[in-house]
């Protein structure tokens, strides 16, 4: 496993023709959780959506190195089977298609009856597994589902697009718990081989997920980059309008 | 060619009806078929059949090598009852012109859920009988297994002329598989077929339909259902495969309190395929519920996916869906949902939607690591898959596998 997970350089991105991120760098080492913070359309989700490869997020300029690889020419799909895994925030119904054939598909065959079995009973989804998947699920349920997906799939660096948006305090607890799984967080710092690059809008998740570098995304630009609880606290305080103030 | 038993007045209506064109569906010059065919003898051991004819029947669930799990199977291949045995007691199989000879009562259910004058087809089949199958479940039976009933076209330009009756007595239970199929050599023939069904008080028939027909044949089906007090009715309709010309519009008519109906169709027309395909309910007793659930996909070929439901009765309710995909080449899905209420209290819905495969779906997919293809295979399994409740599991087993054998052509 190489050191470093996944570098950005330079990076700027268009979206049908309009350009929203602007030379972006990130450096995320193999085992690190890194956290994005900013208001909402500043470009966080964009940003994850373009290091999955979604074709709407088209790159202007700059690079994207994932384990030695370049992506930026690379389809969602090889993506993912390089070890990339996102849980979006508002994923699609597909009709017909059951959360349990999506869990299926994710693990790809590697893991057996009884390691799918556990994952749907550790994300609680057993009532959920032979529904539509996303159909009628509540903001919880989207969550649980989409982690029960990337813990089958076992991605290398996870992208995880707000994952506290919508859930409830019973259920965020839970959701925080199958992140730190998901993140190896209870494996010693040095055996982490995971990484985690974490959108959060109000930085609830961060009561249950320790984070290693923040970044604050505004107008497509990171401003700001530090320890996550202390950008978090400033946010808390006051407002993103500090972070303009900041930089102006 | 036999002659059943019918009255001068259903003969004279007939008459009169035979140059009437059916409401939906091109219309089909009757006389380029021919009206006869050659009497085929009787098969007491199915493994005896031509083993094109087994390969095709196969393809619509019709299993003739092994039919130990099946009630009972009948077999009509052109205008002759080929083989029909019961292996449950219970349960009576026979074709239709045995069971006219045999019940006298028979008369009574003969053109009383289909009209023989509804057009110049059903007419057709009064005027040119040609056997049919007959199957009824004894009041308070269940089936274990399904009856199988094969309707088998291997003569070139016949018109294979059909009426079925099927009845399930009060408080029985009966699942029913047909398969209707043809020879594979694409020759040019046309199926009319009659199937009268009634569900007793408290009964229940699930009925599986799978069409495999080829691309020069007409199919013109006329079906009736006539439903009791707390009767069920499931029909379950699988088309894959290229076919000419067909169009059925199938109605069940809930004259009982509390009964329940549901349609549900599974539609790929292939380039070249024209299918106008519908059902209707009408809902005349109090509590009757229905559901009406179409998925069609065109790789080419044109569909029209109809539904009505009618509302006639107290606290009815009924959904209907119809779905379109658009999968590739110049095919067109017209999707026509109708409903009608006729009194306060009841409750109808509707949802229809057609277009093709959404982006943002298969790139869902392709974000946990499938394919395009691979993703647009999973959307287009899912989209046909409906799910069939009180339907034996070797059935719904029959009928995702011939949608999985069918899928590769979809892609």
């Amino acid at each position: 496993m190489p050191e470093t997970m996944l570098e950005i350089k330079e990076l700027s991105v268009e979206v049908d023709g309009r350009p929203i991120l602007h030379d972006i760098n990130l450096n995320i080492k193999a085992g690190e959780t890194h956290v994005l913070f900013g208001p909402n359309g500043n470009g966080k989700t964009t940003l994850l959506m373009t290091i999955m490869g979604a074709p709407r997020y088209q790159v202007t300029k700059g690079s994207i190195v994932f384990k030695g690889h370049e992506l930026v020419n690379l389809p969602m799909d090889e993506r993912a089977r390089l070890g990339i895994g996102m849980s979006m925030q508002r994923p699609p119904v597909v009709r017909g298609v059951k959360t349990r054939d999506m869990v299926n598909a994710c693990a790809r065959g590697r893991d057996t009856d009884e390691e799918l079995a556990r994952i749907v009973q550790d994300t609680n989804l057993s009532e959920l597994i032979e529904r539509d998947i996303n159909y009628g699920f509540s903001g919880g349920e989207i969550k649980r589902s989409e982690l029960a997906q990337l813990l089958a799939q076992k991605p290398d660096l996870v992208l995880l697009d707000e994952p506290e948006s919508g859930v409830d305090l019973v259920n965020i607890a839970l959701i925080g718990h199958l992140i730190n799984e998901l993140l190896q967080k209870k494996h010693p710092i040095r055996e982490r081989m995971r990484s985690g690059l974490i959108i959060t809008h109000t930085g609830h998740i961060l009561e249950y997920v320790d984070g290693r570098t923040g970044y604050v995304l505004l107008g497509g630009t990171i401003i700001c980059e530090g320890d996550p609880h202390e950008i978090l606290k400033t946010i808390v305080k006051k407002g993103y309008e500090e972070c303009r103030r900041c930089i102006s | 060619m036999h002659i059943l038993k019918s009255d001068k007045e259903k003969t004279e209506k007939a008459r009169s009806a035979e140059r009437k064109q059916a409401r939906f569906g091109e219309d089909i010059e009757l006389g380029k078929y021919a009206y006869e065919a050659e009497e085929l003898p009787y098969q007491s051991d199915l493994s005896a059949l031509p083993g094109e004819a087994k390969q095709q029947m196969l393809q619509t669930g019709v299993t003739v090598d092994d039919v130990s799990q099946r009630s009972g199977t009948i077999i009509q291949m052109d205008h002759s009852v080929v083989h029909s045995l019961s292996t449950q007691a219970d349960i009576e199989v026979m074709s239709t012109t045995k069971a006219l000879e045999k019940y006298d009562w028979l008369a009574d259910y003969y053109w009383k859920a289909v009209s023989v004058d509804a057009d110049k087809y059903t007419a057709h089949v009064e005027l040119n009988p040609g056997n049919g199958y007959f199957i009824r479940a004894l009041p308070g039976s269940k089936s274990t297994f399904p009856v199988q009933a094969c309707l088998y076209i291997g003569k070139k330009n016949l018109a294979q002329s059909v009426h079925n009756i099927i009845i399930a007595e009060e408080g029985s239970e009966l699942h029913i598989i047909t398969g209707c199929t043809t020879s594979p050599r694409e020759e040019p023939a046309m199926h009319l077929g009659v199937s009268e069904f009634y569900v007793k008080k408290g009964a229940k028939i699930s009925f599986t339909m799978i069409h495999n027909w080829s691309p020069e044949v007409a199919v013109r089906p006329r079906t009736g259902v006539i439903i009791e007090d707390g009767g069920i009715y499931l029909s379950n309709y699988v088309i894959m495969k290229p076919v000419k010309s067909l169009q059925a519009n199938p109605i069940a008519r809930c004259v009982g309190e509390n009964t329940i109906t549901r349609f549900n169709s599974i539609i790929v027309a292939p380039p070249g395929s024209n299918m106008d395909l519908g059902s209707q309910v009408i809902l005349n007793g109090r509590g009757s519920r229905t559901e009406i659930i179409s998925r069609a996909i065109t790789t080419g070929g044109n569909i029209v996916a109809r539904g009505y439901i009618e509302g006639n009765a107290p606290e009815v309710k009924g959904h209907l869906e119809c779905r379109g995909l658009i999968m590739k080449g110049q095919g067109r899905i017209h999707a026509i949902p109708e409903l009608m209420g006729n009194l306060e209290g009841i409750d109808l819905s509707h949802e229809a939607a057609v277009g093709k495969i959404a982006e943002e779906e298969v790139e869902y997919l392709m974000m946990r690591g499938l394919t395009r293809d691979e993703a647009t295979a999973t959307i287009v399994r899912g989209f046909l898959r409906v799910d069939i409740e009180g339907l034996p599991e070797e059935l719904n087993q029959q009928i995702k596998n011939t949608i999985e054998a069918a899928e590769k052509d979809l892609m």
